[in-house]
């Protein structure tokens, strides 16, 4: 039950954090900053690479990879062309 | 290495986001932001691999690479006008990663004698059934942006309440798994049934609404994310997942006051708006629609000394925004001032229009939005509206009855004249008319629009 009350702690604390951050993110970098925070999304790449490393049977192994390769395209992808779009807000300043 | 180490490095990760969030408040600071954040996940992936349970990096490694390459591809490649399908798609990818990481991890969990914990098991649960929504959502969300599915509302008889069955259906197999997790089976099923239920949530929804949907989508790839942390109970997971759970409802809500509907209408709201409370376009338009050539449009600009341009997903759809911000220099070189209305909702993100000018590189301080550029209005001499509808419609203040009613709009019609560039008289996505067009001050462009613009830009060269 411990774990669960610290993990709901997390939660809640973290959605503030998210909530002030936000909203003082300007209207003209909402696009970067959807793609920006898909990107953070892409997280869950830690628990496939758990489960890819910790091959546990092989099916696992399969879900692991596969996940994997979802999350790392999720990842890469996503600050990639989020990098793309900010350089081309920084070019006039 | 110790559980202890991995979690202060999950912890920097964590703050590492957080300040890459940051960052994004302002263009200056952007670029570092998101290295931080790119940082920050390579620290978490990093430490990870120092889980002692982690017995062979080959598949690891065989997976990123994969994910690695086509992920670099599809961010260069991607045109910026394609920009809200290549969000939509990764968004999918993150929720199906979920999805299947929360499936191995029902598997590990129960290949013991002991029955999981419940807490673990409703986690699983949530993390399958947000993450197939997710995935299946974004796909056709992706499908409807890309023109491959039809796009605008696609209803059928019945489909609210098909759509509340399936609803029902995605409990009963959550109840299911959370009650018997020793039958993986069941997860899978689930899943298969929060798919169904992820389509049906996203196909009635009509293309102008993509924006909410989209921002949504992103919220719930967080969630789901979130989800993972607590099967996992790894921290990272948990604060990155609420993170980006709290910026997609944000961002959600700041799209749905925007056009002045509640999130429960653009989900669940009437498929198609009926236009019969108000006058049909024949009423509006006849006789008070007046067309002009480039040619009168530059004379027009001539004479100018305030410029507002409005743009539209009409511009994005034409690749226009190029011509667009070489006729703005122009106007500029002249000594004319030229200033962008941006409305939160135009184009098919939040933001869109943003991006795409500043690809042709407009100085982003040129980018008004709607707060501080509409009382300007009526000092300005030409506004021009470049495939822009719904957004410049005056239906809004004055029809209580429209579809768009009460919906914030830019007051272009309180400009000295208005230039709408538009293919045909064709409504917007709300289906209706628009009187703006049918105004004395109004002049209609009919044509596409990056090549008006080139016709504009040539007319006044010869001025």
């Amino acid at each position: 039950m411990d774990m669960l009350i610290m993990g709901l702690t997390i939660f809640i604390l973290a959605i503030f954090v998210g909530f002030e951050i936000i909203t003082k993110i300007p209207p003209t970098l909402h696009t970067p900053l959807m793609s920006g925070s898909n990107a953070i999304s892409g997280i869950t790449l830690v628990g496939a690479v758990l489960s890819a490393g910790i091959q546990q049977t092989i099916l696992t192994t399969i879900l692991g990879v596969l996940a994997v390769i979802f999350a790392t395209i999720n990842v890469v992808g996503g600050f990639m062309v989020t990098n793309r779009m900010l350089e081309m807000f920084r070019k006039k300043s | 290495m110790l559980p202890v180490f991995i979690n202060i490095g999950y912890l920097l990760a964590s703050i590492l986001f957080i300040l890459g969030l940051k960052g994004l408040t302002h263009p200056r600071t952007a670029v570092r932001g998101n290295l931080l954040g790119a940082a920050g996940m390579l620290l978490a992936v990093v430490i990870t691999l120092f889980d002692q349970r982690i017995i062979s990096f080959y598949m690891i490694l065989l997976g990123v690479v994969i994910g690695a390459g086509i992920g670099a591809v599809l961010a260069v490649k991607i045109k910026m006008t394609a920009m809200p399908e290549l969000v939509a798609l990764f968004n999918g990818f993150g929720g199906i990663a979920s999805v299947l990481v929360a499936g191995a991890a029902l598997i590990e969990q129960t290949s013991g004698s002991q029955i999981p914990l419940i807490q673990l098991t409703i986690a699983i649960a949530a993390s399958g059934t947000i993450g197939a929504v997710t995935f299946w959502g974004s796909l056709v969300a992706f499908g409807k942006l890309q023109g491959l599915i039809h796009e605008g509302a696609i209803g059928f008889p019945g489909h609210q309440v098909f759509k509340g069955f399936v609803g029902i259906l995605v409990i009963a197999f959550c109840v299911g798994v959370v009650i018997a997790p020793m039958n993986p089976f069941l997860y899978w099923i689930l899943v298969a049934v929060a798919s169904v239920l992820g389509v049906l949530l996203v196909i009635p929804i009509g293309g102008a609404d993509m924006p909410v949907v989209v921002a949504l989508l992103n919220s719930y790839s967080g969630l789901a994310a979130a989800a993972t942390g607590f099967v996992l109970s790894n921290n990272v997971l948990i604060i990155t997942g609420s993170l980006v759970g709290a910026s997609g409802l944000i961002l959600t809500q700041i799209m749905c006051k925007a056009m002045n509907r509640s999130l429960a209408n653009v989900l669940f709201g009437a498929s198609a708006p009926s236009g019969d409370g108000g006058a049909s376009a024949d009423e509006v338009y006849a006789g008070r629609v007046k067309s002009a050539t480039p040619e009168e449009v530059a004379l027009l600009f001539d004479v100018a000394r305030r410029v507002v341009i409005v743009p539209g997903y009409g511009m994005a759809v034409s690749q226009a925004q190029h011509p667009v911000a070489n006729l703005a220099s122009l106007l500029e070189s002249r000594g004319i001032q030229v200033d962008y209305a941006i409305h939160p909702v135009a184009g098919r993100m939040p933001g869109h229009m943003n991006v795409l000018l500043a690809e042709a590189d407009v100085p982003y301080e040129a980018l008004k939005d709607m707060e501080t550029i509409n009382p300007t209005f009526d000092q300005v001499d030409v506004a021009l509206v470049i495939g822009a509808n719904d957004v410049v419609n005056p239906l809004a203040r004055t029809d209580p009855s429209s579809p768009i009613a009460g919906m914030p709009i830019l007051d272009v019609d309180k400009a000295k004249t208005v230039v709408i560039i538009k293919r045909s008289l064709s409504p917007g996505f709300a289906g209706i008319p628009n009187p703006l067009f049918a105004l004395d001050h109004s002049l209609m462009l009919f044509g596409d629009a990056k090549k008006m613009v080139l016709d504009i830009i040539a007319a006044l060269k010869d001025v």
